[in-house]
């Protein structure tokens, strides 16, 4: 017969795990809320940037009149040789399958390249673990301080660790997102570009437009093919169940599901700098235009950054949603066995003194 | 004509300034400093790492922006910029570590330093002091 101290026991150990889960759970929701405040706060900015690149696009030649080749190195394609790739994971764990199933999607990048040689950049803790164990390091590997201080690119004489090494890791950017970091990654990857260490750059991130719209991208970041537009190479959608879970969970955190809307943002945005009048400009449109587009590389790496940490925030509160459901239905399922033990216990006193009686009578 | 322009300054992380009646500004232009009236002859310019004043109704505040980007309008002006931050914001100390950093990297003679983004980070260090010195 099982004890009925012991089921007790366990009951309150399952309802200690449930308050813990449900806290977090509420954390997530809060951050996920805050997470997606800064993603429409940054919405100005690049939309502005996109704007004012395609305007400057009509003003200035950007091809060669000849040849019609581009001008600007971060619109040329050249075959490719190395590629860099941007992973960009959490720092935590318990958020469920986030984290494995962006490094399945690596994975699977890094099978569809066979010929290539490929760089790894690991953003978040939890991919540089996984990277790690999987792949050597290059000689010259970098963290957030160095990019931060301006530390020199990586050097392509020195020989490489692998076809896939990890050139760089950073770790611990993730809790606040410092614009100032992710400007010098991207002018870091955009120097490795110009310098044609690397010939094609991808980053690969879980997208997040809402909680029911949400896909694991790799998206093809230069050479830039338009402006403006994101270039999508591999995609892979969440599951129905994972949608349906994500749905639930966000109900009950109080968490919109719908995504939030840009449109008088982006209209704002839309006018900037492209009024119908003849501007003048301080500088040639061309040299505008080229120092213009490394800062779109960074405001891409920015906003993929963004949207990852609030997927992970959504990722999160699901799994912890889930798991206070479970704990739930474990209480209901051990109170029901502490209850029909009890009952057993009495009935069998109640027969042991009932019998008692009728041998003495 | 209008006494004031509206003026926006944008930043990655939030909209700095939203819809301020500003009766004048001074912008750092990549090719020196601009002064800002209502009415302006539209312009678009780059701007450099410095300090950015406007005035709205009398009272004067300054700004330190790094890399950045306007539109001038007759009636608006519109400032993108990479860093903007009002003078209390300003972490000096972060700012002094940076320089220092900045011009040892200048004075070192190691081949691997990237001259220009040592210049432009001591520049911006530059700015961020005198600029909080301003509060």
């Amino acid at each position: 017969m099982p004890n009925i101290l012991d089921i007790r026991r366990r009951i309150r150990s399952v309802v200690n795990t449930r308050q813990i889960t449900k806290a977090m759970k509420t954390v997530s929701a809060a951050k996920l809320r805050r997470a997606q405040e800064a993603a429409l706060a940054a919405r100005p900015y690049s939309q502005m940037l996109t704007n004012v690149l395609k305007s400057l696009i009509k003003r200035a030649n950007i091809y060669d009149p000849v040849t019609g080749e581009p001008l600007h190195p971060l619109l040329a394609e050249r075959p490719e040789k190395n590629i860099l790739l941007i992973v960009i994971t959490g720092d935590k764990g318990l958020a469920g399958a986030f984290n494995t199933n962006i490094l399945k999607v690596v994975s699977k990048f890094i099978a569809s390249k066979p010929e290539q040689d490929i760089d790894v950049e690991c953003i978040g803790r939890k991919g540089r673990d996984f990277m790690r164990r999987r792949f050597p390091a290059a000689p010259t590997r970098r963290t957030p301080e160095d990019i931060q201080a301006g530390a020199a690119p990586v050097q392509s004489e020195a020989p490489r660790a692998g076809r896939v090494q990890i050139t760089g890791e950073y770790v611990g950017v993730l809790g606040k997102v410092d614009y100032n970091f992710v400007a010098a990654l991207g002018q870091d990857v955009v120097q490795r570009f110009a310098d044609e260490t690397i010939d094609g750059v991808y980053i690969l991130y879980n997208e997040f437009k809402s909680v029911i719209a949400q896909r694991l991208v790799v998206d093809h970041l230069l050479p830039i093919k338009e402006i403006g537009e994101v270039n999508i190479s591999l995609a892979e959608e969440a599951t129905e169940e994972e949608r349906k879970r994500a749905v639930e969970a966000a109900k009950t955190a109080g968490v919109g599901i719908r995504p939030v809307d840009t449109r008088a943002v982006d209209e704002a945005a839309a006018k900037f700098a492209t009024a119908e009048v003849d501007y003048i400009y301080e500088q040639p449109p061309v040299q505008l235009f080229s120092e213009l587009l490394p800062k779109y590389i960074s405001v891409e790496i920015f906003h993929a950054l963004m949207e990852s940490v609030a997927a992970e925030h959504a990722a999160r509160m699901t799994a912890m949603d889930s798991a206070t459901n479970n704990a739930s239905d474990m209480i209901d399922s051990l109170t029901l066995a502490m209850n029909r033990a009890r009952q057993a216990k009495i009935t069998k006193e109640i027969i042991e003194i009932v019998s008692g009686a009728a041998a003495q009578g | 004509m209008a006494d004031t322009f509206q003026l926006e300054i944008v930043t990655p992380q939030k909209q700095m300034v939203k819809d301020v009646a500003a009766e004048e500004a001074q912008i750092p232009g990549a090719d020196g400093y601009l002064g800002i009236l209502p009415g302006h002859a539209p312009l678009i310019t780059e701007l450099k790492a410095g300090a950015l004043t406007y005035r709205a109704g009398g009272t004067t505040h300054t700004l330190s922006v790094a890399w950045g980007f306007a539109e001038v309008l007759p009636e608006k002006v519109t400032i993108l910029a990479e860093t903007a931050e009002r003078p209390q914001e300003i972490d000096v100390a972060r700012a002094e570590k940076a320089k220092a950093r900045a011009e040892e990297r200048l004075k070192s003679n190691n081949p691997d330093v990237d001259y220009d983004r040592a210049e432009d980070a001591l520049e911006r260090a530059e700015t961020r002091i005198k600029v909080a010195a301003e509060k």
